[in-house]
């Protein structure tokens, strides 16, 4: 690395890598010329801007992240397992934001779902064709934006139509670069009509080297479909992870999100989901146990755009140490969308008192007929029910986790994939330290 | 069993307890009768380890140990038992996770393994005979959504399955139908052994037509004032705490 590269920004070396690559990426030239345009006049976010003025990427962005990605460490078939939550997915594997086909499934699919290289299914599938970068706004993200003009690896996803796929899809992401890089893997997962289908996705980073992995995935649930969306992030305190999910959920469609974050120095989930065909239904689960000084930063969007739907979200938050939290939900109703249930409710722990947590739902209505509700609560330990426990014979420290647990399985319960929540058990176990 | 000093103990500042004597041996039942905030409660908390209060003078000896040396979770493993005033409910924590944990500590600290499940299972199933629970509460959160009644049901089922050296009962009778109150005292009684002491804290005198006290204390204005055989509860419900605080009072002066 010449001594030029090192004194330019990140941007800088960005856009340079987008001038040098640009013939070789996949799909449409033209638009990943405008999205790098837009990228250009804006730059990374900083605290200045409202959706991101709690954390401040710029200044995490300033530690130090490249854009060469360098051969990694041997990551094996048993590493691959070991990481997997369920025995029976589908997995996938995404090192430093590059789909490894070698470690990843291959056997035969059934029939209907399809899980392809990104770059190959931009060119050849009509599907993947169609719904590329259609939801996906680079001028509403510069994240967005720099993803949508560079990205080079990632995953297609598709369930055909009246196609019921039993077994999970595993997204796997490791991060485990020899030097500090910006990553960049980019999604599509279209479920057709009256498919169904479930789709996780883990966060892991190993070893010292920092990462930044700024993922994107476009979703779109179509008419009656219905697709289960799990994201764990488990990264180490070299990890930092931007996700940004937009989904579109059309008539009769029912997508549920499941976001658990018990990893990862710096974590921003951008979830935005489009509530586009009537009898759409939406549930959004969260639950982030930062701790040491991570930051966790959850901002979701619910777009009620027509009638009869109903949208339902609960996140929960449990803060130790230094961490810190952000939780920014909105809601909006648009005038034609009546008779929209939306439901909101954020509740927070905080173990220390270095501890904080910045939440702030956000509800913009303008139909008139409409039921939504909000709530945020943020507290501390409650002392009488430990109390009560101690009083059993239960040490300080198992009430303590006793009571953790407890507050966590709200969510945790809300997981209908039996094996999934056993594992999500045991992450939160291992981030409290009972095994 | 238990040998409580000239306990003084105070909270937010305020003293509460103010030289309290009390002295149960191996298999006694005593009674503490006493006015609204003459400190009852006080005493069961201090006794359970409760943080908030600060306890300036005194000594309770344990079964030869320091209580108030230990942490709340060591005195329960000691054999000391707090049936609350106010069961506190705890949503997301189940009864029988709650109880297994409280079992397996208590075991652990006398150096046992954990039990096994088909013995803890069976144990559950005697236990709630006893006082009539209703198996289904079991599976749920600890007290969430439970009756008034079935809260205090509850206290007892826990004391038998913890099966201490010494409870207190914190007013586990008021608020109780007479026939919970039938319920809980016949628990208790069941549970009564010659190595085994109750300090019932009560109200009213019925519930000590079921359970019926070597002694009866009355306390007030943080100190027992009066002590007498179990006749002492019946001359408390005809006459009032008028006559005893006139007697403490002229005591002092
Ligand atoms: N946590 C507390 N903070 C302040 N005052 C308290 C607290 N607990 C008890 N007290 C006061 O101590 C006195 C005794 O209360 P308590 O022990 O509950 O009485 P009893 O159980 O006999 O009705 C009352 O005056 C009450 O207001
Ligand atoms: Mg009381």
């Amino acid at each position: 690395m010449s001594t030029a590269t090192q004194a330019m920004t990140l941007k800088e070396q960005l856009l340079e890598k987008f001038e040098t690559e640009l013939p070789s990426l996949f799909g449409e030239a033209a638009l990943r010329r405008s999205a790098a345009q837009q990228f250009e006049a804006t730059g990374f976010p900083t605290r200045k801007w409202e959706d991101y003025k709690y954390i401040n990427p710029d200044a995490v962005l300033k530690k130090g992240f490249g854009t060469r990605i360098a051969a990694f460490r041997d990551i094996t078939a048993e590493d691959v397992a070991e990481l997997s939550p369920v025995k029976d997915a589908y997995v996938f594997v995404i090192i430093n934001g590059h789909f490894v086909p070698d470690l990843s499934f291959s056997g035969e699919l059934p029939d209907g779902l399809t899980v392809e290289s990104i770059a190959d299914a931009v060119v050849s599938d009509p599907a993947a064709k169609a719904h590329y970068a259609e939801l996906a706004d680079s001028a509403a993200d510069p994240f967005i934006a720099i993803n949508t003009a560079l990205a080079d690896s990632g995953l297609f996803m598709h369930i055909a139509q009246d196609s019921v796929i039993e077994r999970p899809v595993h997204f796997l992401h490791i991060a485990t670069n020899e030097v500090s890089a910006f990553l960049q893997p980019r999604h599509l997962v279209v479920a057709e009509t009256n498919a169904q289908a479930i789709l996780i996705e883990t966060f892991e980073s190993i070893g010292p080297v920092r990462s930044f992995t700024n993922v994107l995935a476009e979703v779109v649930v179509a008419d009656n479909a219905k697709l289960d969306h799990y994201r764990l992030q488990t990264e180490n305190e070299a990890g930092h992870l931007l996700s940004t999910v937009q989904a579109h959920v059309s008539a009769n469609a029912l997508y549920n999100t499941y976001t658990f974050t018990t990893g990862g120095a710096f974590v921003r989930n951008n979830l935005n989901v489009e509530i586009a065909g009537e009898h759409a239904e939406a549930h959004l689960y969260g639950l982030y146990l930062p701790s040491g000084n991570s930051v966790v930063d959850n901002h979701t969007l619910v777009d009620h755009q027509v009638p009869n739907c109903m949208s339902n979200e609960l996140y929960k938050g449990v803060m130790y140490d230094h961490s810190q939290a952000v939780f920014n939900g909105k809601i909006y109703v648009q005038r034609d969308a009546q008779k929209t249930n939306a439901f909101q409710n954020n509740k927070n722990i905080l173990l220390s008192d270095d501890a904080s947590i910045n939440t702030k739902p956000q509800l913009e209505i303008y139909a008139d007929d409409v039921k939504c509700s909000h709530g945020t609560s943020t507290g501390r330990m409650d002392e009488e029910a430990l109390f009560y426990l101690r009083t059993r014979g239960i040490g300080e420290d198992n009430a303590r986790k006793l009571l953790v647990n407890a507050f966590a399985e709200e969510v945790v319960n809300a997981v209908p994939h039996e094996e999934l929540r056993n594992y999500i058990d045991t992450l939160i176990a291992r981030r409290m330290g009972t095994v | 069993m238990i040998s409580i000093n000239n306990l003084h103990a105070s909270v937010e500042g305020k003293e509460i307890l103010r030289g309290l004597n009390l002295e149960v041996k191996p298999g006694e039942v005593h009674a503490i009768m006493g006015p609204n905030g003459s400190g009852k409660s006080t005493l069961a908390s201090v006794l359970a380890g409760r943080e908030d209060y600060e306890v300036t003078q005194g000594t309770v000896s344990f079964n030869g140990k320091d209580l108030l040396d230990l942490s709340p979770e060591d005195r329960a493993r000691e054999g000391l038992f707090l049936a609350f005033q106010y069961p506190v409910e705890i949503p997301g924590v189940s009864n029988i996770n709650f109880l297994k944990t409280a079992i397996n500590a208590i075991r652990e600290y006398k150096g046992e393994g954990p039990m096994e499940a088909k013995d803890f299972l069976a144990l559950v199933k005697e236990k709630q005979k006893l006082v009539e629970l209703d198996g289904k509460l079991a599976g749920r959160s600890v007290n969430e959504g439970f009756s008034g009644g079935e809260k205090k049901r509850n206290e007892i089922f826990q004391m038998a399955m913890l099966e201490p050296k010494l409870a207190i009962l914190d007013e586990t009778d008021s608020g109780l139908d007479i026939d919970a109150l039938r319920i809980v005292a016949n628990g208790v009684n069941k549970l009564r052994s010659p190595e085994r002491s109750f300090i019932v804290v009560t109200h009213y005198q019925r519930l000590l037509d079921y359970i019926v006290p070597d002694v009866v204390h009355v306390l007030w204005n943080g100190r027992i004032v009066k002590s007498g055989p179990k006749e002492l509860a019946l001359e408390l419900e005809e006459k009032g705490y008028d006559w005893i605080k006139a007697e403490a009072n002229t005591v002092e002066a």
